[in-house]
């Protein structure tokens, strides 16, 4: 098989091929080097590449195929990882300068876990700054360049991930998602983005944003590829006190199975209509309309304080924000400014922290201060956290009525890069349907479900399931994609541009 | 201003922080050793030293140590609490955030009785207990460049992380009132019971000299018991019981000073130096610290089922009261006796010199008068001295069967203080060995009654007072060695009188 | 909800240890004023009955056995230090005193 018809498989093909000895390890993840070092130039989906530590994972799974060894489902396949887990020993940048040059003395349990499976980690992936952003435009290390049009954005903050699958760099990915950041950047770049539950992945080793939403999740080109790493990835780990101790939901088998008949849809009303490109709610109609077809009985329902949950998250994130990146202070590890023997510790710390963090990550550091502070916590984070209530049982309300949710994950197709980049506000919409989930802690995932036709741009479609019901997200999307492969003949991405 | 002047024209208010470091095997929220003496930051791992990606997970046995306490302080336990964050930045806290408890403590609305003795006997007062609540403690600085080894005039610092992450109880009280003159006392009193309490049930070794029970005392004055409360000041570095009642002292005088002269009390925070006997101003900040609390997301609610309670209640020992009121009729103390032992703290020392085999007035006269002088002399507690109860028994031992004299018996401690070795030790380097010989002592009486003609004959015509020259000239020809009493009865023998 | 003033950005910015220009300031003042706008209809719907959520699952009790496991070693805890001495973190001189 050649260098390029490997990287156009999908994992749980190249898996085979490992397994099979049709191809070796390490010629899977030479192939994906190359093409990494063919494109990546100006896609930029990757800020390091492991290319000794990938090579050497690979050689190892050979020499354990040799030795007669079982492997797992995913051995010897390569995989991006997004830069905001730790991985030992190899720069762990989170997008950011604060984080310059430091290497992590400990891997996430995430990283540990892909790595005991044999998956074979190719390098870090590009970022917006501590997972601030929806386009990537904000990583200190410049953005990375949608594979469908070199000038677009590829959603964010895990624009990197979704670019690297786009760009057949890599099969599969590790995203994180505090507000859409797995999902969004799925859905315009033409990809599978799998939010898992809260707690459902285990958060260390993540560096956190906002610890109450953050989900490390799977990320792919097909669902089933997406199933066979959200079962490698998630599960109890006693380091995390907010990780689930419950079996992992059997999502292979419900990408495998996939069956909707009988199955209940709901349309969620407040994420449809007005403010939506009219070529995304096509699309996604059309992705509808097909789930009716296949034997789903689609309703609407309503979640009528969505509205509100824009607003609520944007005063828990910069909150719990605020906190987390209170540890990058230029003391223990990172940056380090102005420390010329006259300056005090409070002053370097503000320098160091000025100097190092973007101009997104001050800005919400400053709004979460203001929200927590006293006098204001009520008005704010405390009314936001009610909001949560309201949100949740909103879902638990429409849950009882349907099985899953379904909505268009994003707003609008690709955007093109510098657009958004003067309005804070204009760019936090692009949340505006994927940021639900996290406040319920509940799962999602994106697929394509077609390209806009006034720009060719992919769309994606977000399903939503119950809290430990990640199961019904790979059901559910596998019949979609599966019914919707057959009806265009070829997957959405073979029509992506030759980079 | 004069304490007495001082207690005439104010009533005085406490508020008393105490705070007890667990002596469990690791840490609040990691698993990283506690014991104290190890090399710098050798016990750290990514949690508690609070590197990127790291989460925390809650020690088991300091939630029981932290139920067990608010118990034996006859505290409610609550049924669901939180822990929350303290957001601060300082160089000693990895995180720039401690996580401990807000608005919800574990243990609330409690009492500790104690007893402070007066000239007309024992008192008792009732301490109303505010709440017990858990956290972590930092890591420990040194400052570098200054006379003083103190912040002010320091260059730089250096920072070890061993502790960062040692589990804390902190006990508040409520406002503690209707002390009167006995302020200081009381304070005292109340961290000694504390101390009692913590060490019988086992959940810290409560050393003030190491650091593992620390106190802070804040304390105001009013005209009356009626007037509304007055401007507190908060003082730290109190070490040792003895600090607690000076700096209580000092206070109670620097705020009647002050007030009396017109001027205000500020506000702040001071530092308690026992080699000078004051307490001296932090800098006062320019302005007051927010500490934005908010509840941990990383923590999961801690909801101790009453039967968990229950559980930990039928743990508890005989608590220190109950104790002390056994210890008194077995060891026939009156009631004066009783609480000075206990109000000096000396109660766990005097009753492990007792076990050793002790009479128990020998031991409280030994604890109470020779030892507490010498400390009071180093200015540190009886209990700090370099002395096992273990050796005073000996020495006491010694004494009884005619081994030592008391006088000997002295020196003999203080070399056992100097570091010369065991009482047998001592006494055998300083070859010291009471002569209670007869004849050499007869030998010595004979030349001293020769030398001394006209006071043996004051001797012979009744005036035994005079009896003592010729001892003394016993004693100076034995080189100090002899039983004094002894020589008394041979040399009243021998002049022919009634011993 | 009232604007946000200079002084309350630079108290902010303070609290937040970030040594920022005071053109920034100002920007910021600006920006989080539109943004507090429009997130403060959070209070529209937050009634006084409507208990906050501040964990999304409903887990309590996590706790772990006061077991020793495996520390870094000194040299991996200070690999990454900007500045080290007699096996510390030197920080720069310390101001405030300890809260």
């Amino acid at each position: 098989m050649t260098s390029t018809e490997l990287t156009r498989r999908t994992a749980a093909e190249l898996a085979g091929v490992v397994a099979s000895g049709e191809a070796s390890a390490v010629e899977v993840t030479q192939a994906h080097l190359d093409r990494i070092a063919a494109v990546d130039a100006g896609v930029h989906a990757f800020l390091h590449l492991d290319t000794e530590g990938a090579l050497a994972s690979a050689a190892a799974v050979d020499a354990a195929r040799s030795a007669g060894e079982s492997l797992g489902p995913l051995a010897g396949v390569p995989l991006a990882l997004k830069d905001v887990l730790t991985m030992k020993g190899i720069p762990t940048t989170c997008g950011s300068r604060i984080l310059q040059g430091w290497r992590p003395a400990y891997d996430a349990t995430v990283t540990a876990r892909l790595k005991a499976a044999g998956v074979v980690i190719l390098g870090k992936t590009n970022m917006d700054e501590f997972a601030m952003g929806s386009s990537t435009e904000h990583s200190a290390y410049g953005p990375t360049h949608n594979p469908w049009d070199l000038d677009r954005i590829p959603g964010g903050s895990g624009g990197g991930s979704a670019a690297a699958l786009a760009a057949f760099e890599a099969p599969l990915a590790i995203g994180t998602d505090t507000g859409g950041s797995i999902r969004q950047p799925a859905a315009v770049t033409g990809t599978v983005g799998v939010k898992p539950t809260y707690g459902g992945v285990s958060r260390y080793g993540l560096v956190a944003l906002a610890s109450s939403l953050d989900q490390a999740g799977p990320c792919a080109r097909t669902v089933l590829d997406a199933a066979l790493l959200h079962a490698v990835i998630a599960g109890h780990d006693p380091l995390d006190s907010t990780s689930i101790d419950a079996p992992v939901p059997d999502v292979v088998s419900a990408a495998l199975h996939a069956d909707v008949r009988g199955m209940r849809v709901g349309v969620v009303r407040e994420l449809t209509g007005e403010g939506y490109q009219a070529g995304v709610q096509q699309r996604f109609d059309e992705a509808v309309a097909l789930l009716t077809e296949l034997g789903a009985d689609v309703v609407e329902v309503s979640c009528p304080h969505f509205p509100y949950a824009l607003a609520a998250y944007y005063l828990i994130l910069p909150s719990e924000a605020s906190s987390n990146l209170a540890k990058f202070d230029g003391m223990r590890f990172g940056l380090r400014s102005g420390d010329d023997g006259q300056h005090s510790v409070e002053e370097v710390m503000g320098l160091t922290r000025a100097e190092g963090f973007g101009d997104e990550v001050i800005r919400r550091i400053m709004l979460g201060t203001y929200a927590l502070s006293a006098g204001y916590y009520d008005a704010y984070y405390g009314s936001a956290q009610k909001v949560r209530t309201l949100i949740t049982r909103d879902f638990a309300a429409a849950f009882e009525q349907v099985d899953v949710l379904v909505s268009p994950t994003a707003p609008t197709t690709a955007f093109k890069l510098g657009e958004k980049l003067d309005d804070p506000l204009a760019m936090y919409l692009n949340d505006i349907a994927t940021i639900p989930a996290n406040l319920a802690g509940t799962p999602g995932m994106s697929l394509p479900v077609g390209l806009a036709p006034e720009d060719g741009l992919p769309v994606g479609l977000q399903i939503m399931a119950p809290v430990m019901a990640d199961d019904r997200l790979y059901r559910v999307g596998a019949a979609l994609e599966t019914a919707l492969l057959s009806r265009w003949g070829t997957p959405i991405l073979e029509g992506a541009p030759v980079l | 201003m004069p304490y007495d002047e001082v207690v005439r024209t104010f009533d005085p208010v406490l508020g008393l922080e105490v705070h007890v470091e667990l002596g469990t095997a690791t840490k609040m929220f990691c698993g990283c050793p506690t014991e104290f003496g190890a090399e710098p930051n050798t016990q750290t791992c990514p949690t508690c030293l609070g590197l990127p990606g790291s989460l925390p997970v809650v020690n088991a046995i300091a939630v029981e140590s932290a139920i067990r306490i608010g118990l034996a302080l006859n505290c409610e336990i609550a049924t669901w609490c939180r822990f929350a964050r303290k957001n601060y930045f300082y160089p000693d806290m990895p995180k720039n955030y401690q996580v401990s408890q807000y608005d919800e403590p574990i243990a609330f609305n409690g009492y500790l009785d104690i007893e402070v003795p007066t000239p007309e006997g024992p008192r008792s007062f009732r301490i109303e207990i505010e709440r017990a609540h858990m956290e972590e403690d930092t890591g420990k600085t040194s400052h570098l460049g200054s006379d003083t080894g103190r912040i002010l005039g320091a260059d730089y610092s250096l920072v070890d992380y061993n502790r960062a992450g040692i589990p804390l109880i902190e006990v508040v009280t409520k406002p503690i009132e209707g002390m009167g003159e006995l302020a200081p006392e009381v304070a005292k009193a109340y961290v000694a019971e504390l101390r009692a309490l913590v060490q019988a049930l086992g959940v810290s070794d409560a050393h003030m000299h190491q650091g593992s029970l620390r106190c802070d005392v804040n304390l105001s004055l009013r005209p009356t018991p009626d007037s509304p409360l007055g401007t507190r000041s908060e003082t730290k570095n109190v070490n040792s019981l003895r600090s607690v009642e000076r700096a209580v002292r000092y206070e109670m005088q620097r705020h009647g000073a002050r007030l009396a002269a017109g001027q205000k009390v500020v506000q702040e925070t001071r530092h308690w130096s026992e080699a000078l006997g004051n307490t001296s101003s932090g800098r006062s900040k320019e302005q007051a610290e927010d500490y934005r609390y908010f509840p941990e997301p990383d923590l999961v609610p801690v909801a101790p089922s009453r039967e968990w309670v229950a559980e930990l209640a039928a743990t508890l020992p005989e608590l220190p009261s109950v104790h002390r009121r056994r210890l008194q009729t077995d060891w026939g103390f009156t009631d004066l006796e009783m609480s000075a032992a206990v109000n000096a703290g000396l109660l766990g020392q005097i009753e492990a010199t007792v076990a050793d085999g002790a009479d128990s007035a020998a031991a409280r006269n030994w604890w109470l008068g020779e030892l507490s002088r010498l400390a009071n002399e180093r200015g540190v507690d009886a209990g700090e001295l370099p002395i096992f109860p273990g050796d005073v028994a000996r020495v006491i031992a010694l004494v009884d069967s005619g081994a030592l004299t008391d006088k000997l018996a002295r020196q003999v401690v203080e070399g056992i203080l100097a570091g010369e070795g065991s009482p047998d030790e001592v006494v055998a380097a300083r070859g010291f060995k009471v002569v209670s010989d007869d004849g050499p002592l007869l030998a010595a009486i004979d030349a001293a009654i020769a030398a001394n003609p006209d006071v043996a004959q004051k001797i012979i015509d009744g005036k035994l007072a005079a009896a003592g020259a010729i001892i003394g000239a016993v004693m100076k020809a034995t080189g100090g060695q002899a039983d004094a009493a002894k020589v008394r009865t041979l040399l009243l023998t021998k002049l022919g009188l009634t011993p | 909800m009232p604007s946000i003033t200079p002084a309350e950005v630079a108290h902010l910015a303070r609290l937040a240890r970030l040594d920022l220009s005071t053109d920034h300031l100002g920007r910021l003042a600006g920006e989080l004023d539109v943004i507090l706008a429009s997130v403060a209809k959070v209070s529209e719907v937050a009634a006084a009955d409507i208990p906050p959520t501040s964990h999304p699952l409903p887990l309590t009790n996590v706790f772990r056995a006061d077991v020793v496991h495996a520390c870094l070693t000194r040299d991996e805890a200070l690999a990454a230090a900007p500045s080290v001495e007699a096996g510390r973190f030197r920080v720069p001189r310390i101001l405030d005193e300890e809260a």
